[in-house]
């Protein structure tokens, strides 16, 4: 009776861009000059935006929120391998997605500053608004991927959650089902480390968040999470072949949450400066721009101009979320159902008249 | 017109709108091949095939958040949960985000879907497979909930629900599945969501059931005018979210009192839900106070003391005639 594996598994790992900005020309993703600025100026503008929605929050004019300073190579990456006509399911700390996507910066802000209005997006956007349960959301990508295969459609979905996630119940289903029904979705994990103050290895004693793909029958693989080009690449090619029916894989970003959990959060509780520094030097958009740099697609003034830019498109986006009027009372009610139940009605009613000083 | 129990009332259902419309999915464990334990989608995957009636992995949550997103992506996705013991892990999905997308999303993203399983007591089953616990989703905003009380109700309502463009959770008594045959017109036809029946018309009391208790108030009625004790007004409220309050308080505006028939633990049952909209609704019109028949603040019993759990005939006729004589 011999004893027979049955099963082994290799993780790989993707890096096409070191530090310093060189890049591997066997690995390096095909994108014109153009879409690389573009690129390094969306994760810009995504930077400059969360800093100044911090500064906003501390001012008292926007409610928490979740940064994502220091992971723009992830899940701005991410997102623009896709096409218009693919869905993104997003968790909440994919804000340079958001933009990227085409919600409009203001509209992005009225959500997070209290107004469920900010969370339509314009016509023709396939994304689904923020979800803040935690790791509830990607089978919702599951099944949004299993209706575009069943239309014939060509089209794949993209689902991004953090480590934490990876330990819900839910992860484990929706890449079951996804699997099953062979789903075109790509589930990205951006692996920042740390699930508020729980870092990844009490979290989870896997090596690697990719090596959990195994357990479903579907391929898994990390990348260097700051690497925005091994990002978009390795995203790239999970699209393409979600997309030509070969079903759904698993991508974990290896990256680094430098910034608070959420502005509610103090981390300086509970990790030390140093580690955070370490990564600091690893920032994924002066990464990028030593490549550029290197390459002549950027000198210093044009960096200098596109932050510049950035600032001048974010706060033109902060006058239009402050000139924003609150929503009428009655828009409590308004979609709660298709059409307004009988007993809705009757609470409606009741708050305008109090509201009109009638009752 | 054929005589159908109602489990074949909701094959039916499930068969006809799958016809009239394509983008009808039924999904969940072993309804494919097997047709469903109960055989409620009996005969459904040989006439639509695996990509219509899917056999999903055994995931409660995962059901239903993947027919959520089905529903965003254009589909109307009927999830079968194949007993209500086991839809808590599906509770998140359905409160946390079927619920809530129109809502965050203004319109934009909607989900509609409907979620069927068999619930209630009266079968003499194991462990969990006897709870009633509709309240904890009639609390739910954003959701419908319809418990259909005879083969009837359960074709027309089902139907209903599966057009209707939000989600409804749709609460089958396992009780009645075969206990009752009927007619139940071959045509399709549709039951409102949202309005409670007046089963019965009286002058002296009104009761009020859904689900498989609906039988019991109605026998119990019958008894009571047999006896010529009183004349008994029969409620089926068939939608207990949203709750049709207008019927109910006119009924007890006219009989001036009320009691409330379910199975489900009484306290935070739907009877106090409907107990309070009439105390707020017709107070002055009541000549005793509004009573609840109801199962105990217990773990059901299993099958050897399950009859005491249960409101039965005897304990209404009993409940009536002392509210009579208040």
């Amino acid at each position: 009776m011999p004893v027979t594996t049955l099963v082994s598994y290799s993780v790989q790992r993707v890096e096409v861009m070191d530090v310093d900005g060189e890049v591997d020309a066997s690995l390096m993703p095909a994108l014109s000059p153009e879409r690389i600025t573009a690129l390094y100026e969306v994760m810009v503008l995504t930077r400059v935006f969360d800093e100044r929605m911090l500064k906003l929050q501390r001012q008292g004019r926007l409610g928490t929120f979740a940064r994502v300073a220091g992971q723009e190579g992830a899940h701005v990456g991410a997102a623009f391998a896709l096409a218009d006509e693919d869905w993104m399911v997003p968790a909440f700390r994919e804000a340079g997605a958001f933009l990227l996507r085409g919600m409009k910066m203001e509209n992005f802000l009225q959500y997070w500053g209290g107004d469920e209005r900010g969370n339509v997006f314009p016509e023709g956007v396939r994304m689904l608004p923020a979800s803040i349960p935690v790791g509830t959301h990607m089978l919702h990508a599951a099944g949004l991927g299993w209706a575009m295969k069943k239309k014939g459609e060509r089209s794949a979905v993209l689902t991004v959650f953090g480590e934490g996630a990876t330990s819900e119940g839910d992860f484990s289903e929706a890449m079951n089902f996804a699997a099953v029904f062979q789903c075109p979705v790509v589930f990205f994990c951006q692996n920042n480390q740390w699930a508020i103050s729980v870092p990844y290895h009490k979290q989870s004693q896997a090596c690697t968040v990719a090596q959990k793909a195994l357990g479903y029958g579907m391929p898994g693989t990390q990348v260097d999470g700051n690497d925005v080009f091994a990002v978009y690449k390795t995203v790239s090619d999970a699209l393409e072949n979600a997309r030509n029916g070969g079903g759904p894989a698993l991508i974990e970003a290896h990256t680094y949450r430098v910034t608070d959990h959420t502005t509610a959060d103090d981390a300086r509780r509970y990790r030390e400066d140093a580690e955070v520094e370490e990564w600091r030097e690893r920032d994924p958009i002066e990464r990028l721009s030593r490549y550029m740099k290197k390459n002549g697609l950027l000198d210093d003034a044009g960096e200098t101009a596109v932050r510049e830019g950035a600032v001048a498109k974010v706060v033109e986006a902060v006058t239009a979320f402050e000139l924003m009027e609150p929503p009428p009372p009655e828009e409590v009610f308004a979609h709660v159902f298709a059409e307004i139940t009988p007993p809705l009605a009757e609470q409606r009613d009741r708050l305008l008249r109090r509201l009109e000083g009638r009752e | 017109m054929a005589r159908l129990n109602m489990v074949e009332a909701i094959d039916q259902a499930l068969r006809q709108e799958m016809d009239r419309d394509d983008t009808v999915i039924v999904l969940g464990e072993d309804v494919g091949r097997d047709g469903g334990v109960f055989r409620v989608t009996d005969g459904l995957y040989e006439r639509f095939g695996e990509d219509r009636v899917m056999d999903t992995p055994l995931a409660e949550s995962g059901i239903v958040g993947f027919a959520i997103g089905m529903a965003i992506g254009g589909f109307k996705p009927v999830a079968e949960i194949q007993f209500s013991g086991f839809v808590y892990p599906a509770y998140d999905q359905l409160l946390s985000h079927a619920a809530r997308f129109r809502t965050r999303t203004r319109g934009q993203r909607t989900v509609p879907m409907v979620v069927r399983m068999p619930y209630g007591g009266g079968i003499r089953a194991l462990e969990h497979h006897s709870e009633s616990m509709e309240a904890i989703f009639a609390h739910i905003p954003g959701l419908k909930v319809v418990i259909p009380a005879d083969p009837y109700e359960a074709k027309g309502l089902l139907t209903s629900a599966i057009r209707d463009p939000d989600p409804v959770v749709f609460f089958e008594p396992a009780r009645v599945y075969r206990a009752i045959k009927m007619d139940v017109p071959e045509e399709q036809y549709t039951l409102p969501i949202g309005e409670a029946r007046v089963v019965r018309e009286g002058a002296d009391l009104t009761l009020i059931a859904w689900g498989a208790h609906v039988r019991t108030i109605k026998e119990a009625a019958e008894r009571l005018a047999a006896d010529k004790r009183c004349d008994v007004e029969v409620i089926d409220i068939r939608t207990i979210a949203p709750f049709d309050a207008a019927t109910v308080v006119a009924s007890v505006k006219k009989t001036g009192r009320a009691i409330i028939v379910h199975e489900a633990p009484q306290s935070g049952g739907f009877g106090a839900e409907i107990s309070a909209q009439i105390m707020e609704r017709a107070v002055l019109h009541l000549e005793a106070p509004v009573k609840r028949v109801a199962g105990f603040d217990t773990i059901p019993p299993l099958s050897k003391l399950e009859d005491l759990y249960q409101p039965s005939v005897d304990l209404v006729v009993d409940e009536v005639i002392a509210t009579m004589e208040f």
